[in-house]
């Protein structure tokens, strides 16, 4: 491949010739600028055909398969509003207690305290209702495909790339043939939810259940355990923390999932709460509610999180707290029939701030609208336009104060060209290239790009990045996105995820960096991430709708704020855990602090920054979809649409398009991470 | 290759020309001989063939007789089919040709029901990084085996508590292996090799994980162990020393093939090639060399001389010599004279292992 490589220079600026020679001859080639409605073949129609065949077909066994999974969410929705709040919010702060300690028992009472003290409690019971249903039927799911993954190399082989695929597609294009196949109601959620969450099961079943030491299983064998032994009091066990690291990441895709099914509304759940007063812009109320779900994220997180890690250590005279805890309960559900106040919080009781918070909120946006304008036209005039329609036609006097004369086009060009020189003189001619097409890309626009140049351009990325197989399922995959006619709706997606990526990638680094140098950073970075982890993706949307309304500003600060994550952590985490010797060789040479941070940590930590690069994308993408719930255009908006008239051929289409991409942009920077790693013979693990 | 002095003991545990071949199609270079590709140069012939087809030969026509308590010891560098070979002798690697015979029968004809007894019943294995049970404590890690078995509750865990004791570890019943030191956890692995009252006893590198001292406190107790309860041993190590100080007759290994089987005193007075006589070099020799191997048998004792028995070290003689021109006179364990040993024979014995002697001037 490195002859390949090496003309890396011609075919970059090669490409950048023919972005400009497209785009200036737009009137005589219009076909080569903007792909032609006649030319689409779009799979949208055939779906639709196929999916009323199939629905005709099997519609009916799913709807009776749905009629009975209604009734277990059904009973434990009953169950748990029959259930005294006292004695729900008693059997968390047990659990917390059990699990971790009375810190976690503290936290997981206050949240639920604060459900009833706003009155949430019944919306906030029916959504645990249906988690509650879902993770056992993932977990069942996931461990038993897990278990025939891990004996059978055939089926691993199948069920592989079908968790990539489940995993990739957005959350909402799940919803769709759901929707289509089981009729509205809760079971929608349900399977949604399932579905969405038994791939983390399977995982870490398969990732348990391997990592056993051989060593373990052969004084199992020698033991003499007939092949069912050796499953059930060897592998099973050993490889039970690795699998309770799955029910915790199970439980809360199965949460994320089930907050995400109530866009498909009918259930009086916590989701549909935080919709409904979105929608009617009750921003205070939805903020409350909002909350609500944060808490419930993270007190469940954190609960199977603790019983999964929870090490073992010798059986200690103490008190038997099971015992304590089912008496408490026991005594509590008894007392509740004579105390009202334990069964039902006490309107009394009820706090409303949500008027006040409007109010609050009203004054800040009235009284910083100069502010809040600022920021939101400074952003989208001189960062978001130029690289969604070009400088060409991003500046104008309107936005950017003066109008683009032909005197100021030159100096730009003049500008780009003599940047292409200065790297082209200091040798790095492959730079000097990809500075000419980035020129160029930046004066046309990543949307007005003529599609053959933008189609050349993704497919040799993908060549130089990982080989050949990359970029021929590259050129694959956007020749779908082309012919199937959602190429400018791919393009925007592109875009904005694009910015958000770049954006939550710098700053993101620049502060995993920071935080990897002072001890006091990363312990204030540290839980707001965890925090913004483990939050729905619905949830994160709030704070900012509230302040700068709906639009594309709003998205891409969502998108940062949940895709800045994984960067941050990455880079922390990569700096942080470089070969101790190393760091002292490079020491004992005298290395200076930013010299060590430069020349030696940062280099080396260049994979699992890559890694981070990767995971932040599929993040942004992941977020993508959901702000098309605040007006943004693209791929998400098709789905959102195609969820909204029931189109299932419009909502497939594009669902395949955004798993396409994200398909490909983890596999380029995948691609380039274990490059590196490989270089360096060091051992990357996600984390 | 000569197999040493004969033992006296009956023969245990017999290893008959076994290979270990990975690969794609281990079984080709076998079809039709059914194993039996005969010694010597055939052997060697074939194993050169299997590596230039894209095999790797873990064990190539491997042989030796394990008699009823005895240290058999397999010593060998990484790569050179050790490990292997321990685990053929179970199956828990299933060996591509030859013959595993125990107590005259072929377990690799047995059932896979069959062999499950066999491991029940008759092997307790000892492993390197000790293969512990991560999520049982110490008093049910040792009763694994007997629970495997369907022995109930409280009847293994009685077994276990007094092998617990055997080792040295009571006390420490409710701890989980994490709790433990490397020492301790070998204990344990070795409690649980124990607990089925084993027949043969396999130890792969058990003591490699551990810090040197630790790592002769535990041969030292092993050494005791074995005093106690004869068992049937196969040991692997890549520690030459460790080998010497253990073994009643051990196996140097090298690229999957036994270079020379012998007692350690055999090996180190006549390796079989420069390959055996690298490790030799670096043998204390007064340390591993007993009266009894120096001793003349041809000179006669003569009164008043100091007498010891046969397998105390040349080291401990030392000072004696130094101050005894006419020698020691040596006796068996059961009293019997072996000989005479001398100053003269001491050094003697001792600059047979110099590989380079100086030249000195006249």
């Amino acid at each position: 491949m490195s002859a390949a490589l090496k003309s890396q220079p011609v075919i970059w600026s090669a490409l950048a010739g023919l972005s400009l020679v497209l785009y200036l001859a737009a009137a005589a080639l219009p076909a080569l600028n903007v792909y032609p409605g006649a030319w689409v073949l779009s799979p949208s129609d055939a779906m639709n055909d196929f999916m009323r065949w199939f629905n005709g077909v099997f519609g009916p066994g799913f709807k009776s398969a749905g009629w009975l999974l209604e009734w277990p969410v059904r009973w434990s929705q009953a169950f748990l509003q029959f259930l005294p709040w006292s004695v729900t919010t008693a059997i968390f702060v047990f659990l917390g207690l059990i699990g971790s300690g009375w810190k976690l028992a503290l936290f997981a009472g206050l949240s639920m305290i604060y459900m009833a003290l706003i009155g949430y409690w019944d919306e906030s019971m029916n959504s645990l209702a249906i988690v509650l249903i879902s993770v056992p039927m993932a977990v069942t799911t996931g461990f038993a495909l897990g278990v025939w993954g891990f004996y059978s190399n055939r089926a691993r082989r199948i069920i592989m790339p079908v968790l990539d695929l489940l995993q990739t597609i957005p959350a909402f294009a799940y919803l769709l043939p759901i929707l289509i196949l089981f009729d509205f109601g809760t079971t929608v959620g349900l399977v949604a939810s399932v579905m969405y969450a038994f791939p983390p099961m399977v995982r870490n079943t398969i990732l348990g259940l391997r990592a056993v030491p051989e060593e373990i299983i052969e004084a199992g064998l020698m033991s003499g355990a007939t092949p069912f032994q050796l499953f059930r009091k060897v592998r099973l066990p050993a490889a039970k923390q690795q699998m309770l690291l799955g029910v915790n990441q199970t439980t809360m895709a199965s949460l994320s999932m089930v907050i995400i099914a109530a866009i498909i509304g009918g259930t009086n759940d916590i989701g549909w709460e935080v919709l409904l007063t979105m929608r009617k812009a009750q921003f205070g109320e939805s903020l409350l509610a909002g909350f609500v779900i944060a808490l419930i994220a993270m007190a469940l997180d954190r609960i199977t999180h603790a019983f999964a890690t929870k090490p073992r250590v010798i059986d200690r005279q103490g008190p038997n707290y099971w015992m304590i805890a089912a008496l408490t309960i026991a005594a509590l559900g008894a007392l509740s029939t004579v105390l009202p106040f334990l069964r039902d919080w006490p309107e009394t009781l009820l706090w409303e701030p949500a008027a006040a918070m409007n109010a609050a909120l009203d004054w800040v946006v009235i009284n910083g609208r100069t502010w809040i304008e600022g920021i939101k036209n400074a952003a989208f005039f001189f960062v978001m336009l130029p690289i969604k329609i070009g400088l060409g036609q991003a500046v104008s006097p309107f936005t950017w104060g003066f109008a683009l004369t032909p005197a100021l086009i030159a100096g730009y060009a003049g500008l780009v060209l003599a940047g292409a020189g200065w790297a082209a003189l200091r040798r790095r001619k492959t730079l000097a290239a990809l500075v000419l097409l980035w020129g160029v890309i930046s004066y046309i626009g990543l949307t007005q790009m003529p599609w053959p140049a933008l189609f050349a351009i993704f497919v040799y990325a993908a060549y130089v990045t990982s080989g050949r197989s990359l970029a021929i399922g590259t050129a694959l995959g956007l020749a779908f996105l082309i012919v199937a006619g959602v190429w400018p709706e791919s393009v925007l997606s592109i875009y904005l995820c694009g910015v958000a990526v770049l954006i939550s990638f710098s700053v993101g680094t620049l502060i995993g960096i920071v935080a990897s140098q002072s001890k006091a950073v990363s312990a204030i970075v540290r839980p707001v991430m965890d925090t913004l982890q483990t939050m729905p993706l619905f949830v994160i949307l709030i704070p900012f709708v509230m302040v700068f309304k709906i639009g594309e500003f709003t998205a891409l600060l969502a998108i940062i704020a949940y895709a800045i994550v994984p960067a941050i952590r990455y880079t922390e985490h990569g700096l942080r855990n470089l070969p101790a010797e190393v760091i002292e060789a490079a020491d004992t040479i005298g290395c200076t602090p930013l010299q060590l941070l430069f020349k030696v940590k940062l280099p080396l930590a260049l994979p699992a920054i890559m890694l981070g690069l990767n995971q932040t994308i599929i993040y942004g993408i992941g977020m993508l979809v959901i702000t098309a719930l605040v007006g943004t255009n693209g791929l998400g908006q098709q789905i959102y649409i195609g969820l909204g008239n029931g189109d299932f051929g419009v909502g497939m289409t594009a669902g395949i398009g955004m798993a396409i991409i994200a398909m490909i942009a983890d596999r380029m920077t995948q691609a380039v991470s274990r490059r590196k790693q490989e270089e360096y013979g060091l051992v990357q693990q996600h984390i | 290759m000569p197999e040493g002095q004969a033992h006296p003991a009956k023969v245990k545990l017999s290893c008959r020309n076994v290979w270990k071949i990975y690969g794609d199609r281990p079984g080709q270079f076998f079809d039709g001989t059914k194993g039996n590709v005969g010694d010597g140069p055939a052997a060697h012939d074939l194993a050169d063939r299997i590596r230039t087809s894209d095999h790797i030969v873990a064990a190539a026509n491997v042989s030796f007789d394990v008699h009823v308590g005895e240290i058999f010891v397999i010593m060998g560098l990484s790569g050179s089919g050790k490990s292997t070979m321990v685990r053929c002798l179970s199956r828990v690697v299933e060996p591509t040709a030859g013959e595993i015979l125990m107590d005259g029968e072929n377990l690799l004809t047995k059932s896979k029901s069959e062999l499950i007894k066999y491991r029940r019943h008759k092997m307790g294995m000892v492993f390197q990084n000790f293969g512990l049970m991560p999520h049982l404590n110490v008093l049910d890690n040792v009763a694994f085996p007997l629970e495997i078995q369907g022995i109930p509750l409280a009847k293994r865990r009685e077994k276990a508590r007094a092998i617990i004791e055997l080792v040295g570890l009571e006390g420490r019943e409710a701890s989980f292996p994490s709790e433990l030191s490397g020492g301790q956890q070998q204990r344990v692995g070795i409690a649980r090799s124990l607990a089925v009252e084993p027949e043969l006893w396999f130890l792969d590198e058990p003591f490699s994980a551990l810090d040197p001292l630790i790592r002769r406190q535990m041969q030292d107790e092993f050494l005791r162990l074995q005093r106690e309860l004869n068992k049937s041993i196969v040991f692997i190590t890549h520690d030459f020393l460790e080998a010497l100080r253990i073994a009643d007759r051990m196996a140097i290994m090298r690229d999957g093939a036994v270079v020379q089987i012998g007692r350690p005193v055999d090996l180190i007075l006549n390796p079989a090639d420069d390959y055996v006589r690298e490790f030799t070099n670096d043998v204390p020799w007064e340390m591993v060399l007993t009266a009894g191997d120096v001793a003349d048998p041809n000179r006669a004792d003569a009164p008043g001389m100091g007498h010891i028995t046969a397998d105390t070290t040349l080291a401990l003689l030392l000072p004696y010599l130094a101050e005894h021109e006419a020698g020691v006179m040596v006796r068996d364990r059961a009293g019997n004279s072996v000989g005479v040993v001398t100053a003269r024979d001491v050094v003697k014995a001792l600059a047979s292992g110099v590989p380079e002697p100086a030249q000195v001037s006249t």
